[in-house]
């Protein structure tokens, strides 16, 4: 058997080998109920296509765009996402939950 | 990441090793930990990390570690061995596969064990028990039992019940699974073992075609894997 299906390190690895930026994020830490526990990954490459997931599709949008500068800048990010951040409401957890997210290039 | 490092974590997940990774996430500096060592990246390695990448495999669970760092593990995929090439198993299998079992079916007969049969699974055409044994179920593995037939189902059962494997099934009627008790019985199961099998199998969810008893089977091993959340 090969490994599961939907493998966002996978995609990353096939996205760079084709000559794109890619971005990787993983979920480090969580409070409350999640969707997805720590090391969750999304992949992401420059066109904004990506593999994988860090929630059940709530924060996926803010997470790519960050990716898109992470890519950028070569510097890593954490992300922080609550109902007690300010930007919860717009791009929160609906679940009521909290998560991190590190963002991180994947250099050559 | 380094390329360098994801490849060299690659090839050791393709190999079913447990790796962990560990990230500095203040710099992104990486380290990459196997068998109670360093084999890639910069991070500089303490005895507590090892001690925290150690217990992180152990609980299969990745989190925050000490002094900032983050790790991450890899573990071997679960296994799942299935008895028996028939109609469900051509359900189950992928099914499980997507779940994230690599999956191995079993079954001496030709006609059964085709390849063609299930694409992209490993199917294994021999006696039951000799590649149950080969196999080794740990406590990460489940066994199921579809056959129907006891001179196939029993004697893999007997190897599983041994084992540490978190779960074993075997299909069949209240009825059938209390003749296969007897028969366990006799031949010097114990009574405690004989208990773990689940049967009849699965979650009661009604489950009348062979995919939705593959979804009941599937319910089942995974209900028994992480534990109800009780909500």
């Amino acid at each position: 058997m090969t490994t599961s299906i939907n493998d966002p390190l996978q995609a990353a690895k096939s996205w760079q080998d084709d000559g794109l930026a890619v971005a990787i994020a993983t979920v480090v830490e969580t409070w409350g109920s999640s969707p997805r526990p720590a090391g969750s990954q999304l992949a992401v490459n420059e066109k904004a296509e990506f593999e994988g997931s860090v929630s059940g599709g709530c924060i996926e949008g803010a997470v790519v765009t960050e990716a898109l500068d992470v890519m950028e800048s070569g510097v890593p990010k954490l992300m922080e996402f609550g109902v007690s951040d300010a930007m919860a409401w717009e791009v929160g957890l609906a679940c009521g939950g909290t998560v991190r997210v590190f963002v991180e290039k994947l250099e050559r | 990441m380094k390329r360098d490092l994801l490849d060299r974590l690659d090839t050791l997940r393709a190999e079913g090793q447990a790796v962990v990774l560990a990230t500095r996430i203040a710099d992104g500096t990486q380290g990459l930990i196997h068998d109670g060592r360093v084999v890639a990246g910069d991070l500089p390695v303490s005895e507590t990390l090892l001690a925290a990448a150690e217990s992180a495999l152990r609980r299969d669970k990745s989190g925050p570690a000490e002094d900032g760092l983050f790790v991450q593990v890899f573990n071997p995929p679960l296994r799942m061995i299935l008895i028996g090439a028939v109609h469900i198993s051509q359900n189950l299998a992928p099914m499980a596969a997507m779940a994230g079992y690599a999956v191995t079916i079993i079954d001496p007969r030709g006609a059964w064990a085709s390849q063609s049969r299930f694409p992209d699974i490993d199917v294994v055409q021999d006696w039951p028990e000799e590649v149950m044994t080969r196999l080794a179920p740990d406590r990460r593995t489940a066994a199921v039992a579809l056959t129907h037939d006891p001179k196939l189902d029993d004697p893999a059962l007997v190897v599983a019940l041994q084992s540490d494997a978190f779960y074993v099934g075997a299909l069949g009627s209240k009825k059938t699974a209390a003749a296969r008790a007897i028969r366990l019985r006799e031949s010097g199961v114990e009574p405690d073992a004989i208990d773990r099998i689940d049967g009849p199998i699965g979650l009661d969810i009604g489950a009348v075609s062979p995919a939705e008893i593959a979804i009941a089977i599937l319910g089942k091993v995974t209900l028994t894997l992480r534990g109800p959340k009780g909500h």
